[in-house]
């Protein structure tokens, strides 16, 4: 390295290297051999008004039974098919897509959650892109204009505030991920993968109908034979807001002992911590895995001391302690907004009240 | 010429930018974009970051500042990322010549990594050792051939320099002090750590098999050549954790793992336990993992230097309390819990071929056994005969 500086041309190369970069600081049109398109609307999968997010053809929207939570932003999904290509179900695993498929997912906030005739300003749009050796993921940020969003590889963050559901003025500093920070979560043994495109997730009614057996009707999913969406994975469909009215299993130990864990707290746990927490995701590690039909209790935190916790531990000595969630390190690394602490480690910065209370109910509940 | 490309345009900028959030981005940009085979040069001055760099999935990437004290990276402003460095899935990463401080989580964190050298490089928690600090300064895990050469950990709130869950591993030239940890080898196969300084830290250097991790057994360990002195320091890793039980004044600590060979260290000045050798059960904690094996075996304790003042063990921890209440000033340097898995005990309570504890040839090292399997830690039933370990393998 230090060699070519000693060079004469050195000087050259540095010219070069500059002129190659500036103005535009930096060039990705061919990064990972994908086609990054420099603005979102280059991808033309929005028709009219890109700000109204009408779908182009071959682009659809979906819906997931429990989202993850970032920072109380609302999202909407969008999947493009490539011309007559189908995904693949999976029962288990995120389903297969053809080459050429995109998952778009874009983070808005309402101006009044209260009134969203009101609008809304969106902050963000990610795309996972399928190519023909995996996924690939870009990240596009909005003009405040709202006409439309660019490339952003390195991430970025800005103030943002809105008025929440209860009509109270909410603001933070938005922080949008780097791509790097994408595959944080989308990860398996590894490799990026999808997170919300599974059976569980999507095995949803939406507008009185099946969502993964309309798909299937308009060709957009091969589902098997002997589907039966009684019988499929099925997490419970749970609202962004108000999770803690859902009901609770009166004993969420022996439930998860009989592989019945399908309670509001584990379809909490599996969309927002799982994804890592699995023995192939990147919290491997830590030993404490949280799928929606994990059925050792040892392996979900309950009587399991922390391993590289450091002060995530919060001087608590388990994850969970059963009847006892203030003693649980689940709930302190649920509660905390310290970068090193709080959890999960990405994409949230403010307290899921709703979801704290969901797990701590379920926690209490367990004997 | 991919190797000069990504360093020369950054110097080229560096000097240009004023603005701390620009540069920031800008090296977040270059690890994002590094092809395979480039030099990421960071450049000289302090520069503060608010989130994680990140590096996934390069081959052959080397990250590099101008010097320890010349670069460095602060993450005292943090907000976002429990790292301060991150590095994913990634090929022979070479890591070297800056300072990194004060991150909110783990300073270094390299996960699935597969040929890892970490070369002079500082990483520490500035000011007062306390309980916010992170937890680790340097922190290899599930990463295969690693070297840590020349490095300086302070101030972690668990180890300095920890390795977990790792096979091939390297740590010598290395400094760790006023770390709770100094060097902490956890459920990793084939680690070489010697030629270290440790001191001032609560434990000099611990070889732990820990329960519940993907990765269950350690072993072929050696531990040699270092001088592990003054690690007297107060206890201040946050309770829960497993460190927090270490007991300030311990020397090397060797918890339920296999192969340990401890031989040719100085191991000066540690007021509690200079060498202890112990099962999992000491922690107290109910063991729930099947497969997890709790006690130490095959471990070979020799040629270490061993001295200690007239001091006092710790009162601050149970075990330092009855040290202290069995030896008062007098604590035997090397001490075994005596815990033993009875299938691994011949008729006449010697631990068999395979099994064994060897402790021989050490300089001052009086020994103990705590027999605090049987006979309970109160009962005055310590024994001090050395000769059923006096072995080698």
């Amino acid at each position: 390295m230090t060699a070519t500086f000693k060079t004469g041309g050195c000087v050259l190369i540095a010219l070069l290297v500059l002129q190659a970069f500036a103005p535009n600081f930096p060039k990705v049109e061919n990064f990972w051999g994908v086609e990054a398109k420099p603005r979102l609307s280059d991808y033309a999968f929005f028709t009219g008004n890109i700000s109204e997010l009408a779908p182009a053809t071959n682009v659809f929207s979906y819906e997931v039974n429990a989202p993850l939570f970032s920072d109380y932003a609302e999202k909407a999904r969008f999947v493009f098919l490539p011309n007559g290509q189908k995904m693949k179900y999976d029962a288990e695993q995120a389903f297969e897509f053809p080459a050429g498929a995109v998952i778009i997912k874009h983070f808005f906030y309402w101006n009044d959650a209260r009134m969203p005739e009101k609008g809304r300003k969106i902050l963000e749009t990610r795309l996972l892109l399928k190519e023909e050796n995996g996924w690939k993921a870009l990240e596009y940020i909005w003009n405040s204009e709202q006409t439309d969003a660019f490339l952003e590889v390195a991430g970025a963050s800005f103030p943002v505030s809105w008025i929440d559901e209860k009509g109270k003025k909410q603001s933070i500093e938005y922080i949008a991920p780097n791509i790097n920070q994408c595959k944080g979560c989308h990860s398996y043994d590894g490799q990026f993968v999808p997170i919300g495109i599974t059976a569980r997730q999507l095995n949803h009614i939406e507008n009185g109908e099946n969502q993964l057996l309309a798909w299937s009707k308009s060709d957009r999913l091969a589902l098997p034979d002997n589907f039966d969406p009684l019988t499929a994975p099925q997490l419970n469909n749970l609202p962004a807001v108000a999770l803690a009215k859902e009901g609770q299993p009166s004993n969420a130990v022996a439930l998860a002992k009989e592989g019945q864990p399908s309670s509001a707290a584990r379809s909490y746990l599996d969309a927002n911590c799982a994804h890592c927490h699995n023995p192939h995701g990147p919290a491997s590690t830590s030993g404490m895995f949280l799928e929606y039909n994990q059925t050792d209790l040892e392996r979900l935190g309950v009587g399991k001391p922390p391993v590289a916790a450091g002060r995530g531990s919060g001087n608590r000595r388990f994850g969970i302690v059963p009847g006892k969630p203030n003693e649980s390190i689940l709930v302190f690394r649920m509660e905390s907004d310290d970068p090193g602490i709080r959890m999960p480690e990405l994409g949230r910065q403010l307290q899921h009240r709703e979801g704290v209370e969901l797990i701590k109910a379920w926690i209490r509940e367990m004997r | 010429m991919q190797r000069s490309f990504l360093s020369l345009f950054l110097l080229a900028f560096a000097h240009t930018l004023s603005a701390q959030p620009e540069l920031e981005k800008q090296l977040q940009t270059l690890l994002i974009l590094a092809e395979d085979g480039a030099t990421v040069e960071f450049p000289e001055g302090s520069i503060s970051l608010s989130n994680t760099l990140w590096l996934d999935a390069k081959k052959n990437v080397t990250l590099r500042g101008a010097g320890q004290g010349k670069t460095v990276l602060s993450f005292k402003n943090q907000k976002q990322g429990a790292e301060g460095i991150k590095i994913t899935n990634a090929e022979n990463i070479v890591l070297e010549q800056f300072t990194i401080e004060d991150s909110k989580g783990d300073l270094i964190k390299t996960q699935q990594v597969h040929g890892l050298i970490f070369r002079d490089i500082t990483a520490q928690w500035t000011g007062k050792p306390k309980a916010s600090n992170g937890s680790y300064a340097l922190y290899p895990v599930q990463c295969q051939d690693v070297r840590i050469e020349r490095c300086t950990a302070i101030g972690a709130s668990d180890a300095g320099i920890y390795v977990g869950q790792s096979d091939s591993v390297w740590v010598t030239d290395c400094v760790a002090k006023w770390n709770v940890a100094g060097i902490e080898i956890e459920n990793t196969t084939n680690a070489w750590v010697w030629k270290n300084k440790t001191y001032d830290n609560t434990g000099g250097i611990l070889v732990f098999d820990l329960p519940d991790l993907p990765k269950k057994r350690g072993g072929h360990i050696k531990v040699h050549d270092n001088l592990v002195t003054r690690n007297n320091f107060r206890n201040f890793a946050p309770k829960g954790n497993i460190v927090g039980k270490v007991p300030p004044g311990t020397g090397v600590m060797i918890l339920a793992t296999k192969d340990v060979e401890v031989f040719n260290n100085k191991i000066w000045d540690n007021k509690t336990a200079s060498t202890v050798i112990v099962s999992y059960f000491i922690t107290e904690t109910p063991i729930k993992d099947k497969d997890y094996n709790p006690y130490p075996s095959r471990i070979f304790i020799h040629d270490n230097i061993y001295s200690m003042g007239k001091r006092m063990p710790t009162w601050k921890s149970k075990l330092g309390f009855i040290f202290w209440w069995k030896f008062g000033k007098k604590v035997p340097h090397i001490l075994y819990d005596g815990i033993q898995n009875p299938d691994w005990v011949d008729v006449n309570g010697k631990l068999k071929p395979g099994y064994e504890i060897c402790i021989r040839n050490n300089e001052n090292g009086t020994f103990a056994n705590l027999r605090a399997d049987k006979l309970g830690l109160f009962k005055d039933k310590i024994s001090k005969n050395e000769k059923p370990y006096d072995c080698d393998f």
